[in-house]
């Protein structure tokens, strides 16, 4: 990411404090994702507290993949996705698979989405995130050979959606304060 | 670093995604071929998280306690009114449990009666869920030397939350009653009748295969039995509770919502508990 910058004009040496700085802000969004996925954890004594992890998890990847998709590269949402399967006991491979296949979505929308405003962003997350708790529920119950109720599978969708706006509004001010390589 | 062409490097960043989603795949596949080693990863990332949680837990208490301290104080008249009431119903009942104890005792002392071996147990804190959406455990902190085996019972003041399934270093996964895969099996007090208790991940589990000519009763109390030497026998689990389409379940005695500490008693049961691993080694047990 802060290999070799090949676009023409002039800007201040590459120090070391000054990669430094390049590579913080390159690795804010995956760094942001996996606390807030750990503080999700926490002893906070809440009712339906486990819905929390792959809710957070997916709000994150949504507007990362399509604000800054350089910073949350498939490498980083494989392991960010490996975490969500560790922490939050679903079989191995569930979330990591659902989390793939939503960065996917989001670079595929991503041209058309970001001419449209907040409002436009959250409908199609509402829907990207029901598909995706709907495909990790599927796949838990494939891998599990289980039937499972489908109360959890809603809640996690609800969770997610509601809790959309509430990160979007840190995420979007970070977007374009300390999460942007370019202020450097 | 190997120098690629511009094409080159679009090519292998367009394809990383599709390789990576291949990868997944193999991931389950590997998932579902080595259990052990996903249950193993488990443990030793819930180990290495423990001991912030932990530390969190006591301030996060300290702030909970707060906020029901001032929650009391609003219906502080009522609340004493209720405690004066049930204070004088439980007195009552005092004084017929001291006087059936001691008849028990003489009864035990002229039958020879052997008594039951002393259970040994530990306590620890609840520091995190640990079913995830699809499951019902919780994760306990546990000394780094501590003496915790898989199948040990886990209780709380009021009665059996579950079962030890899985042991780290510094933590411990008890799975609870109301967890899809928990089958417990239960006896109905008034009945004798043997019962088997299965969990739905529901708030209460559900009673099933209870023997023919006999109904449990609303309100019955539901407690272990030592069948399959999984449990000891007489633990109490719960009360029946018919739901509105007539099926038994119990509601759980133990409070499952809001687990703090926990008992982990050894009562050296190896009926259900699958044998650790012979490389595993258990440490402080020699």
């Amino acid at each position: 990411m802060a290999a070799v910058d090949q676009r023409p004009g002039i800007r201040p040496r590459p120090t070391l404090g000054r990669r430094l700085d390049i590579a913080a802000r390159c690795s804010f969004p995956a760094t942001v994702t996996i606390l807030l996925m750990l503080l999700t954890q926490a002893p906070w004594n809440i009712p339906g507290q486990a819905a929390l992890l792959p809710a957070v998890t997916l709000c994150c990847v949504w507007f990362w993949s399509l604000f800054r998709p350089a910073a949350m590269p498939p490498p980083i949402i494989f392991l960010i996705g490996a975490l969500t399967d560790l922490l939050g006991y679903l079989p191995l491979g569930a979330a990591t698979l659902t989390l793939l296949a939503t960065h996917g979505l989001a670079l595929a929308m991503r041209r058309s989405l970001s001419q449209r405003g907040f409002a436009w962003i959250w409908l199609v997350f509402a829907g990207v995130a029901s598909a995706a708790a709907l495909l990790m529920w599927l796949l838990t119950m494939l891998l599990t050979v289980r039937l499972l109720p489908p109360a959890p599978l809603a809640f996690v969708a609800v969770l997610a959606v509601s809790l959309f706006p509430l990160l979007t509004v840190p995420f979007a001010a970070a977007h374009r304060t300390i999460a942007n390589p370019d202020r450097a | 670093m190997i120098r690629l062409s511009i094409q080159a490097r679009q090519a292998l960043a367009r394809l990383t995604l599709p390789v990576l989603i291949v990868a997944s795949f193999g991931m389950m596949l590997l998932g579902k071929a080595d259990s052990l080693l996903v249950e193993r990863a488990r443990i030793a990332l819930a180990d290495g998280l423990t001991p912030i949680y932990a530390a969190l837990a006591t301030p996060l208490g300290a702030v909970r306690g707060e906020l029901q301290e001032i929650a009391a104080l609003w219906d502080m008249r009522e609340e004493n009114a209720r405690l004066r009431a049930e204070n004088e119903k439980l007195r009552r009942w005092q004084s017929i449990a001291l006087a059936l104890d001691a008849e028990n005792q003489r009864l035990k002392a002229s039958l020879h009666w052997i008594p039951d071996p002393a259970v040994s147990f530990v306590t620890a804190r609840v520091v995190a869920d640990a079913g995830g959406v699809y499951a019902r455990a919780v994760l306990l902190a546990v000394g780094p030397n501590h003496l915790i085996r898989k199948g040990e019972i886990a209780v709380d003041e009021r009665g059996l939350i579950g079962r030890i399934t899985d042991v780290g270093d510094r933590t411990a996964r008890v799975l609870l009653i109301t967890d899809l895969n928990s089958r417990v099996p239960v006896m109905l007090e008034t009945s004798r009748a043997h019962a088997i208790l299965v969990g739905t991940n529901g708030d209460r589990p559900r009673l099933l295969y209870w023997p023919q000519g006999i109904t449990p009763q609303e309100g019955e109390r539901v407690v272990t039995t030592a069948e399959a030497n999984a449990f000891p026998p007489n633990l109490p689990v719960g009360t029946v509770h018919y739901t509105a389409n007539g099926t038994p379940e119990i509601e759980p005695a133990a409070m499952l919502q809001k687990l703090e500490l926990v008992r982990i008693f050894d009562y050296g049961g190896t009926g259900v508990a699958p044998l650790e691993p012979p490389d595993r080694p258990t440490p402080g047990r020699h």
